[in-house]
């Protein structure tokens, strides 16, 4: 059996494809008004106003924790900023215990689901509360409870993934889906090619959300991929797709409210391509100013996402100068004095060095670590994080 | 002469492989225009052009499969991956391909011309996937050499002697030392030989071993252990696979002892090889124990980074521990 079905030519006929153009879904100009013929999207003064606090949290915690890392407080951040609509948008449309895998710029995603101040700044100072014992890089978030997957920095690989965690989700009769998040960049990982594939051969009930931001690092997406972005990569296999403005949170919405019932109904896989920008740095450790210019970026700042949200609040009269004023305040104030708190406590204790390479800890590693305690109560002083800390110290 | 960084000394080696040798193509993610996320391509693509230096879509499978058909044509690709721990993707085609296109083929094909370099190891707070030492892995693949500077004199001609090397070479950089380890170059076109350990000190008491970033811990250890009148006699692996078996066990005959030290954890680690291959040789002579001072068999840590590595206490207390047995 074969699942082509071509039709006979006695002509040689090429195609690249170009002839089919994918047109780009909006809703949301950015004053704040839809467009002609838009219609207005099913979304709920409540769900409204948790996106958008979701949105500024993002904002304001990135900026913060940017500064705290050019203060050395930090050793390592990465911002979502520009991004939030289109992260925070589409788990908006999700159901809350849908899986998330993201790659490691959708905090606003865990931010919606109500992951507190707190569990971010244990993860970012790696402290004894870092549900991941302080063993990666601040950002690599992770939340059972919340349905987060844990971050891994190899990029790509959380891709295939959510292909099997979703068909699990279907065997177990779940009426739930995975997302999967990941950059233009990243789309080109193999990992990528095969998550798709299979994903339609198997019927899968996950999304595969692509954030098309126009960098992977210092490379711009026209020398990534020579293709019109990555959505038309779809057609190849047989996937559902749709390219939406991502800095409409309007848009991003509505076009994963419906794949999420396409995915979750029929399982069928949807691939969504959110035209952005990343606003920001790559990382704390990125200087933009090397590959690209402040035109480029200046254009973009004046479609900022959560502007746009905000003057389509204040135009249904959700929102107020005033309730913009008192959330920012009191979301800076939070984000310090969490921070505060977070830095001051104790690194994770030695023994979880050891622990969660296996179920249990190894013969092997027990002597290991034996050996290490002996070797801090010799040079205490070498070992600040570990010398003399009770049950966890040595 | 002059003073340069690793980093400097890097890029100063493509720039004379490029002008020597218009076969020489640097590529990789960000290595275009950017000169690379650690800037060691740095104005490369300016003075050679993007025909010759330049950015790739973002796949190490790519990268390398790419870099295996160049080399099979006969150009002489060096390409950068990112980063080591994010070499794995591209696993298959070193394994299966780079190290077996010469032998598969009864030498009618080689990738000979090609080189990989990718920054590597631990002390830079990278955590598990911006701090591994993966050399173990390729050093168990007949075909590949692997190579690991530990200075920017080193890194520059040995980077050149990888590059200009019939065989496929995979050249690992210690990224901690990209900016720390400075030093006279000089500026002219040299290579340091593949296959050959250094001996950086000489001494009678005990032979220390290891390669890259260990040797400046190595180097700090030596302090502790000569003031406790501990003549410590100091080999720089230099090249991993193949390695000098012959200038090691040299040494431990005449110094009875031997410590190998590396950054990746314990099991499967290189030092075992080392370990088995000297007491093959040195039996008789060894007056204790082989002694491995490297990671735990864990994952890279963070925040408990300090604990995990092999510093020059941990080195100190096996140079002791040997004297002593
Ligand atoms: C397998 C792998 N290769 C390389 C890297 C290094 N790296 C980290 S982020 C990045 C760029 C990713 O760009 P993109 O997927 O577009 O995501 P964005 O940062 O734009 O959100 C690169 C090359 C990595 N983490 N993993
Ligand atoms: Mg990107």
């Amino acid at each position: 059996m074969t699942t082509t079905r071509s039709e006979v030519t006695y002509t040689p006929t090429f195609t690249d494809g170009d002839e089919f153009r994918l047109p780009t879904f909006k809703l949301l100009q950015q004053d704040g008004t839809l467009y002609d013929g838009a219609e207005a999207p099913d979304l709920d003064r409540d769900k409204a106003l948790r996106i958008y606090r979701a949105m500024l949290f993002t904002r304001v915690l990135d900026e913060r924790m940017m500064a705290a890392q050019r203060q050395g407080r930090l050793s390592f951040y990465m911002q979502c900023t520009g991004e939030e609509a289109a992260v925070i948008g589409s788990t908006a449309a999700l159901d809350d215990a849908d899986m998330i895998m993201a790659q490691y710029r959708e905090q606003g995603a865990l931010a919606y689901r109500g992951f507190t101040t707190d569990e971010f700044m244990n993860q970012l100072f790696g402290n004894e509360q870092d549900y991941g014992k302080g063993r990666q890089m601040p950002i690599h978030y992770g939340s059972a409870k919340l349905h987060y997957m844990t971050i891994s920095s190899p990029l790509a690989t959380q891709i295939p993934q959510a292909v099997g965690y979703a068909y699990g989700q279907k065997l177990a009769g779940e009426k739930h889906c995975t997302i999967t998040y990941f950059g233009e960049g990243a789309a080109s990982e193999g990992d990528f090619h095969a998550a798709l594939n299979m994903a339609t051969v198997h019927k899968v009930p996950v999304i595969f959300f692509c954030r098309n931001n126009g960098y992977a690092i210092s490379t711009p997406t026209i020398e990534q991929f020579a293709a019109d972005g990555v959505a038309p990569r779809a057609f190849g296999y047989k996937m559902q797709v749709i390219r939406v403005d991502g800095n409409d949170v309007l848009a991003v919405h509505e076009a994963t409210r419906i794949a999420r019932r396409m995915v979750v109904e029929n399982n069928s896989p949807v691939l969504i391509e959110a035209m952005t920008y990343r606003l920001a740095a790559h990382s704390s450790s990125d200087d933009p100013s090397g590959y690209r210019s402040r035109k480029e970026e200046e254009a973009w700042r004046e479609k900022d996402p959560i502007l746009r949200m905000r003057h389509w609040l204040q135009d249904r009269e959700w929102w107020s100068e005033d309730d913009e004023k008192a959330l920012q305040e009191s979301l800076r104030r939070e984000v310090l004095e969490t921070m505060k708190r977070a830095e001051k406590r104790q690194p994770p204790a030695l023994e979880t060095l050891v622990s969660d390479v296996y179920d249990v800890i190894t013969p092997a590693l027990a002597e290991q670590l034996e050996q290490l305690k002996a070797h801090i109560r010799k040079y205490p002083e070498a070992y600040p994080k570990s010398a003399g800390r009770g049950k966890g110290g040595a | 002469m002059a003073k340069m960084n690793m980093l400097q000394a890097i890029n100063n080696a493509l720039d004379i492989a490029m002008a020597a040798d218009e076969g020489v193509l640097c590529f990789g993610e960000d290595v275009g225009e950017f000169g690379g996320v650690f800037r060691a391509t740095s104005n490369l693509q300016q003075k050679y052009g993007k025909t010759r230096c330049f950015n790739t879509p973002l796949v190490e499978q790519g990268i390398i499969g790419f870099a295996n058909g160049l080399a099979a044509q006969g150009s002489i690709p060096v390409a950068e991956i990112q980063f080591a721990d994010y070499i794995f993707p591209a696993f298959d085609q070193i394994v299966n391909e780079t190290a077996k296109f010469r032998y598969r083929s009864g030498n009618l094909f080689n990738v000979g011309g090609l080189t990989i370099r990718a920054p590597y190891g631990g002390g830079i707070s990278g955590g598990h996937y911006h701090s591994q030492s993966p050399e173990a892995y390729f050093a168990h693949t007949p075909g590949l050499k692997v190579v690991v500077p530990r200075n920017p004199h080193q890194a520059k001609g040995l980077l050149l002697g990888s590059i200009r090397d019939q065989n496929p070479v995979l050249f690992f950089e210690p990224k901690r030392l990209y900016r720390a380890s400075t030093g006279e170059v000089p500026e002219s076109d040299y290579q340091l030989p593949l296959g050959e350990a250094e001996v950086i000190k000489e001494g009678d008491d005990i032979t220390v071993l290891g390669w890259g970033a260990q040797m400046e811990v190595i180097e700090r250890t030596v302090e502790l252990a000569e003031k406790e009148g501990i003549s410590c006699e100091v080999i720089d692996l230099r090249t991993i696979l193949p390695w000098d078996v012959e200038t090691v066990a040299e040494s431990v005959l005449k110094t009875g002892r031997l410590v190998v030290t590396h950054e990746a954890p314990l099991t499967g680690g290189f030092a075992g090889e080392i370990a088995a291959a000297i007491q093959t040789r040195c039996f008789l002579y060894l007056e204790s124990p082989i002694v491995r001072v490297t990671g735990l068999d864990t994952p890279f840590p963070l925040t408990l980074e300090k604990e995990y590595m092999p510093d020059h206490l941990k080195i100190f207390e096996a140079i002791k521990a040997s004297i002593e047995f």
